[in-house]
């Protein structure tokens, strides 16, 4: 059971997501009209934790448990990374959530939650039917 | 155990956010990312005959441990160890949404809409079904979403993620501002 530990680590950034708050649509609307510091405050604390320590990974030539070379590949540019930024903006103001806060937020007992997780797998689903006619 | 039954400050949710990060990367060299999991479950369940849904996902499949942790912590952190129903929203918020008719802000979804019977109507078909489909569709075809692009790009400073979490707000703004209060007077 190698993988047991990636279930450990969910447990602990599902953790933070809901205590923080994260998960809360109505902390998504609030964020969207900068009415609170609030998820700004996440965003601004995690960025500097995440960045400073592939600083330091990369800079010591860290290694994972295993010996096992630790790479981060280039995110190359393509166009849908602005049409398919938009639409998924559209769908992180309706719902409240991204992918990681849907979830938690079926975890936290909000059943209806399971009929937008299953939709968001529907509209990704579609996304692979139709992607050799969307421009890349 | 004290921490469990209280919201947590933003100052304490990001560093641990961010600390999953090296985490992965030192577990396994395994990259945080989220939305990728939606493709995964699409390649196992059915991948009919479509290119992008035909590879060895079992190969990733410590993906699917991980979100499977996210669900347990949303467990233990929002119903065994539910916040307290008193919120910290700001007030210029609450005020927004009464008046576009959203009056019970407690919890962590308005309970007003998000509710089973509300799927059959045309304003849960928007906030469930529609919102829905477009987090898997457009973050997909955006190649990653919050998680991926916003905490683990940026901390790699791609700047490519840089114009995807752009995108991703400027879209957020548009429909939280203009979009959802059509829909909540529906």
């Amino acid at each position: 059971m190698k993988n047991l530990k990636y279930l450990f680590v969910g447990v602990v950034f599902g953790l933070a997501l809901t205590k923080g708050e994260a998960i809360s649509w109505f902390r998504m609307q609030e964020m969207f009209h900068f009415q609170s510091f609030h998820m700004f405050g996440i965003f601004m604390t995690a960025l500097p934790v995440g960045a400073l320590s592939i600083f330091l990974i990369r800079k010591l030539n860290l290694r994972t448990a295993n010996g096992e070379a630790i790479d981060v590949p280039e995110k190359p540019y393509h166009h849908g990374i602005i049409i398919g930024g938009l639409i998924f903006g559209f769908g992180w103001a309706l719902t409240g959530a991204c992918p990681g806060p849907l979830y938690a937020q079926i975890g936290a007992g909000y059943g209806v939650t399971l009929i937008t997780f299953f939709s968001a797998v529907l509209g990704t689903w579609v996304y692979a039917r139709v992607k050799p006619y969307l421009p890349d | 155990m004290e921490f469990l039954y209280e919201p947590w400050p933003w100052y304490i949710a990001g560093p641990v956010i961010g600390l999953t990060v090296p985490a992965l990367l030192l577990l396994g060299n395994k990259r945080l990312g989220i939305s990728s999991t939606l493709r995964q479950l699409c390649a196992a369940c059915y991948p009919s005959d479509i290119p992008f849904l035909n590879y060895d996902w079992k190969k990733d499949s410590w993906n699917l441990f991980f979100v499977c942790g996210i669900l347990l912590g949303g467990f233990i952190g929002g119903w065994l160890f539910e916040n307290p129903a008193t919120t910290t929203l700001a007030p210029d918020t609450v005020a927004v949404l009464q008046s576009n008719g959203v009056h019970d802000v407690s919890g962590l979804l308005p309970r007003e809409l998000f509710t089973w019977s509300n799927v059959f109507t045309w304003q849960g078909f928007w906030l469930i079904i529609v919102g829905g489909f477009m987090i898997g569709f457009g973050t997909r075809y955006a190649r990653g979403c919050t998680s991926g692009h916003g905490i683990f790009g940026l901390s790699a400073l791609q700047w490519t993620s840089l114009v995807a979490v752009i995108c991703f707000f400027v879209g957020g703004i548009i429909c939280s501002h203009l979009i959802l209060p059509a829909i909540l007077l529906l």
